[in-house]
């Protein structure tokens, strides 16, 4: 057998590999990129959904840019109180969280409570539907039910009830307002949780005109507004509307003496 | 002269990488979504290309050919391109992030890619001298260029246009790729 082959290609490719090893060693010194490492640790904090709601492509962009100081810990309005805590630890900075915000969806006009004004069978989405003539249901102010925000929703927050309804759970719901931009009619709102009493309706038109399309709508009948003796509670063009600082649920609920039911208490039971 | 355009043609065109050799097919399918990434990504290919075939070609000559070694030439050139793959990423970090960002896996793929283990083994399979050498491997890395920049422009139109539901995605992806490599075909015996 030919030994000095077998001592040569030993010698040449751990000659080889020595040279290469020592060339990207010296190579990686001088091409050293300073990396942050508050980046990685803080990008493992944050939600991880890219939702985009902090205005940065994504939660790994977002992190740079906290690290940076260029953003805010508060943009990002998807972080739990806990993870916030500790990326302001990272970045020494104080917190100051907000109260959570949940989005809640102004409408209760589903299938067999708003009246039908024609077919639709175009595009099943609500921004298709917008461009002719905003879908199925006659009301121009309120959910066209196509689930648009179900859709965006990075959360898997949002689901249709069987009236055709978006309903939040507002337990995933974390405020990230992606609903909020994707609704062409404007139904969805954002609320801080503490906030119990909403008058589910968008509809502006005349008592007359709103009762006609919608049995759940808000007729502005100024029957609320009397109840609590215009504390809380406004009608303004056509449709109440709750001064949640002044309205408190130890007067007298309005619920009860709503003719079309359009003022709701929502989520009190789990939460409170 | 003459002999060298003629290299450069035909790793270019007529025995272009992707569509006749079939070699780097990964990042040709995998980069191409984008003009922009795709154009970069060739031209990482072709910066690796043309210093392996330098570095191979001279491991070749002087070490391998010299002991009488020529059976570790697969080994060798593939630490030869890992070792050039791991200096162009460093390079690529340091001068541009988000471009390192945007090819993400595929430059330390291109480590596994066939077409530049190919481009080693060709020249010295065709016996090229050094200038040939780095002809052949820069022009190989034009042609891989060339491919994945008019595959990504096809797949950009392809976004918008009407696909049937069940070509959506890699399927058209695939046709369209061998529609291109059918029409390279047709370049063979201009050289």
């Amino acid at each position: 057998m030919n030994y000095t082959s077998l001592v040569y290609a030993v010698l040449s490719m751990g000659g080889m590999g020595l040279f290469f090893s020592i060339l990207i060693t010296l190579a990686s010194k001088k091409l050293h990129v300073e990396e942050d490492p508050r980046v990685e640790l803080i990008c493992d904090l944050l939600p991880g959904a890219n939702c985009g709601s902090c205005g940065y492509a994504g939660c790994a962009n977002f992190a740079e840019n906290l690290a940076g100081a260029k953003s805010q810990l508060s943009d990002c309005p998807v972080c739990g109180a806990e993870a916030a805590e500790k990326i302001a630890q990272i970045l020494g900075v104080d917190v100051e969280t907000g109260e959570r915000k949940v989005a809640i969806v102004m409408c209760q006009g589903g299938d067999g409570v708003v009246k039908k004004k024609a077919d639709y069978e175009g595009i099943q989405s609500c921004i298709g539907a917008t461009f002719v003539s905003g879908g199925e249901r006659a009301c121009s102010y309120g959910c066209i039910g196509y689930g648009d925000c179900v859709t965006v929703c990075p959360f898997d927050a949002i689901y249709m009830n069987d009236k055709g309804i978006p309903v939040v759970d507002r337990v995933k719901c974390t405020g990230c307002g992606n609903c909020v931009v994707a609704c062409p009619r404007n139904v969805i709102e954002l609320h801080p949780i503490s906030h119990h009493v909403f008058v589910l309706c968008r509809n502006k038109d005349s008592g007359k005109n709103s009762r006609a399309v919608c049995s759940a709508a808000c007729i502005g009948c100024r029957i609320c507004e009397k109840a609590v003796d215009g504390v809380g509670f406004t009608v303004e063009n056509n449709l109440a509307i709750v001064d949640h600082d002044k309205y408190t649920k130890y007067l007298v609920l309005p619920t009860e003496k709503c003719p079309t039911k359009c003022i709701v208490i929502v989520g009190e039971a789990d939460e409170a | 002269m003459v002999n060298i355009f003629i290299i450069f043609l035909s790793a270019v065109i007529v025995n272009n990488y992707v569509l006749v050799n079939f070699l780097g097919i990964c990042p040709f399918i995998g980069v191409s979504k984008k003009i922009s990434p795709a154009l970069s990504m060739g031209m990482a290919t072709t910066f690796v290309m043309t210093l392996t075939s330098a570095v191979s070609w001279l491991i070749n000559k002087y070490i391998l050919d010299g002991l009488n070694l020529q059976f570790l030439q697969t080994v060798s050139f593939i630490l030869v391109i890992a070792s050039l793959v791991q200096l162009v990423e460093m390079f690529v970090k340091k001068i541009s992030k988000p471009l390192y960002d945007a090819l993400g896996i595929f430059l330390p793929l291109i480590t596994t890619n066939c077409a530049i283990l190919g481009v080693a083994l060709f020249l010295v399979l065709k016996e090229y001298n050094f200038i040939e050498s780095i002809i052949f491997g820069f022009s190989a890395g034009v042609g891989f260029t060339l491919a994945i920049v008019i595959m990504a422009g096809i797949r950009e139109e392809l976004e918008l246009a009407d696909v049937p539901e069940y070509f959506k995605g890699a399927a058209i992806t695939m046709i369209v790729a061998g529609c291109l490599a059918l029409a390279f075909m047709g370049f063979s015996g201009l050289i």
